[in-house]
């Protein structure tokens, strides 16, 4: 079986620590799991809204809630999991504050990987094409994107900061190179490590 | 399938002289419990699943028998290649205690009296019903279920076994089912019990040898189905179409489809049911409530895997309701995973063939076999 490997799967593998206790959010067809599973010996449980995809997880052999994670999370006790993962997820649901402050609750630490919406080409094209901008990390029209919050690098800074949530690593990459000069204004995507502050 | 290529099966029998104590506090001896298997028990005996089947089930779950019309009443998951992969799975289903298909119920024949017991059976509980299965476990050998399986009922049994019996149980897929049966559920089941007391051929359940309560247990059996099926199911299946009519008849005989169909259904089930085993299987369902029993505790003996399913259109019981098992083990961070499947059929899709279902079960299963 092929397993998909993105850039923010690459660095998740590299996080997380073996045999640990995962929950990823929005799992799909449990790539990203899988890859937990068979690299890091991880326990991986999932939370999926599409049917077909639970499927997909169940014959994979992982633990799946077929559901939205946003009612979902607030299930679990806290300290439940050592990672919680929404991997480029955060700008698709509905109550983003809801759901940061849930899964650095149920999680020890908690993953959020996410397109910069600050990236100088979406700048750019606001500014001089006047239209929603398309990129390959938002490749969706304004009319059907299920990206509904659009956040940058510093605004994910910001709501850290206000909301007692602790940043343990920060990464910016664009396609498979890391970012690291300006990274709100270079980088297309943005990957977190957090944990809420003591 | 060609009838060349049946595979007959038959229904065996197993006698416990000793008998079983029930919850009531009352006993059944002997005990019998009729059941089938299928497929071959590995030899570190591993591979077996226990099908647990609903209110009109019986232990014929898969496969044929010589005057069969229809295969076994889950046939379209368990068989070479299927849901449940009887090359893989040694398979055995058993017919409840208190039913009609060959398990000790009130159409047993009481020693006492050398005639059936009618009312004199006690009552039985989701849990005896449980307890009977272990005896039949231990008599075929078996420590550990790799699998318990069912739906409805069958459900309930499920959710019995993995949480009084956790260390028999390496996995368990409760379908369609509950923890606990509400007021509503109580009231369907309590309507159909008084359909049938109400007939005077019941006569206090001593009919046998005599004409039985057929028109109480039609109508018993209308309702409940009714309840198994759903709103878009009848719509597609019947919509307001008139049966062998143009027009209404403005009387009382049968205009619709749908009134045809219950007719049948209620006229068939009393060839094959007991009006007596349904008043006691009907209870058993009511007093069903793993939900009040439940301790942390409890829960925290669990190792057992969960595989929930619900189906869309179900109202019977619906997939809040069956969610909640899930969401439950998930907040003691039990291994669950629940789907909630798209179909229109209502309460009844677990029973009929559906892919998704199947992939669901088949993903689970084989996955199993890795792990103990």
């Amino acid at each position: 079986m092929a397993i998909n490997r993105r850039r923010d799967y690459q660095l998740i593998e590299e996080i997380v620590s073996e045999g640990a206790r995962v929950l990823d959010l929005g799992c799909g067809e449990g790539d990203l799991l899988l890859a937990l599973k068979r690299y890091r010996r991880v326990k991986g449980y999932g939370i999926e809204v599409k049917e077909e995809k639970v499927a997909s997880c169940v014959e994979k052999g992982l633990e799946v809630h077929h559901g939205d994670l946003e009612s979902l999370v607030g299930i679990y006790p806290n300290d439940s999991f050592d990672y919680v993962i929404l991997s480029r997820t955060i700008q698709e649901i509905r109550n983003p504050q809801h759901v940061l402050r849930e899964i650095v609750r149920i999680g020890r630490q908690a993953i959020v990987s996410f397109p910069n919406f600050a990236h100088w080409k979406i700048r750019f094209h606001l500014m001089f094409k006047g239209t929603a901008p398309k990129n390959p990390a938002l490749p969706y029209e304004w009319y059907n994107s299920p990206n509904v919050h659009y956040l940058s690098i510093k605004d994910f800074y910001k709501f850290c900061a206000s909301h007692g949530i602790e940043v343990l690593r920060a990464e910016f990459f664009t396609g498979y190179s890391k970012v690291s000069f300006w990274p709100n204004f270079f980088a297309e995507e943005a990957l977190f490590l957090i944990k809420r502050a003591e | 399938m060609n009838p060349m290529d049946r595979v007959f099966v038959s229904t065996q029998k197993a006698v416990f002289g000793e008998g079983l104590e029930l919850e009531s506090g009352r006993k059944i001896a002997p005990l019998e419990i009729a059941y089938e298997t299928y497929g071959t028990l590995n030899e570190n005996r591993s591979n077996a699943v226990l099908i647990c089947h609903a209110l009109s089930g019986s232990a014929h779950a898969a496969f044929w028998h010589p005057d069969d019309r229809k295969p076994g009443w889950w046939d379209a998951f368990i068989g070479p290649g299927k849901a449940i992969d009887t090359n893989k799975f040694f398979v055995v289903c058993s017919n409840v205690i208190g039913s009609c298909y060959g398990s000790s119920g009130p159409l047993s024949i009481n020693p006492d009296t050398g005639k059936p017991y009618g009312l004199d059976f006690p009552v039985v509980t989701i849990n005896d019903m449980v307890n009977a299965q272990v005896k039949l476990t231990e008599y075929l050998g078996i420590k550990r279920w790799l699998c318990v399986i069912g739906g409805s009922m069958g459900g309930m049994q499920v959710l019995s076994w993995a949480f009084r019996y956790p260390e028999m149980v390496f996995s368990a897929v409760p379908i369609a089912t509950t923890m606990q049966h509400t007021a509503q559920q109580i009231a369907f089941n309590a309507v159909g019990r008084q359909a049938i007391m109400r007939d005077p051929n019941w006569n206090n359940g001593d009919y046998y040898g005599k004409e039985p309560p057929y028109q109480g247990l039609a109508v018993a059996r209308m309702i409940g189905h009714i309840t198994y099926l759903s709103d878009e199911a009848m719509n597609i299946k019947f919509a307001r179409r008139l049966k062998e009519k143009e027009q209404y008849g403005y009387d009382f005989s049968i205009d619709f489809e749908i009134e045809s169909y219950l007719d049948y259904q209620g006229d068939s089930f009393v060839q094959r049911f007991d009006a007596n085993s349904y008043l006691y299987l009907t209870k058993a369902i009511d007093y069903f409530d793993l939900a009040s029993d439940i301790t942390p505790e409890k829960i925290s003996r669990i190792g057992t895997k969960f595989l929930v399913l619900s189906f869309s259109s179900d109202w019977l019981y619906p997939p809040s309701q069956v969610e909640e098992i899930a969401k439950l083990l998930e907040a003691h961070n039990k291994d669950v995973s629940y789907c909630c499947i798209s179909c229109d059929y209502g309460h009844d899709s677990f029973l009929l063939y559906n892919q998704m279902q199947e992939r669901l079960i088949k993903g689970f299963l084989e996955h199993l076999l890795s792990e103990v």
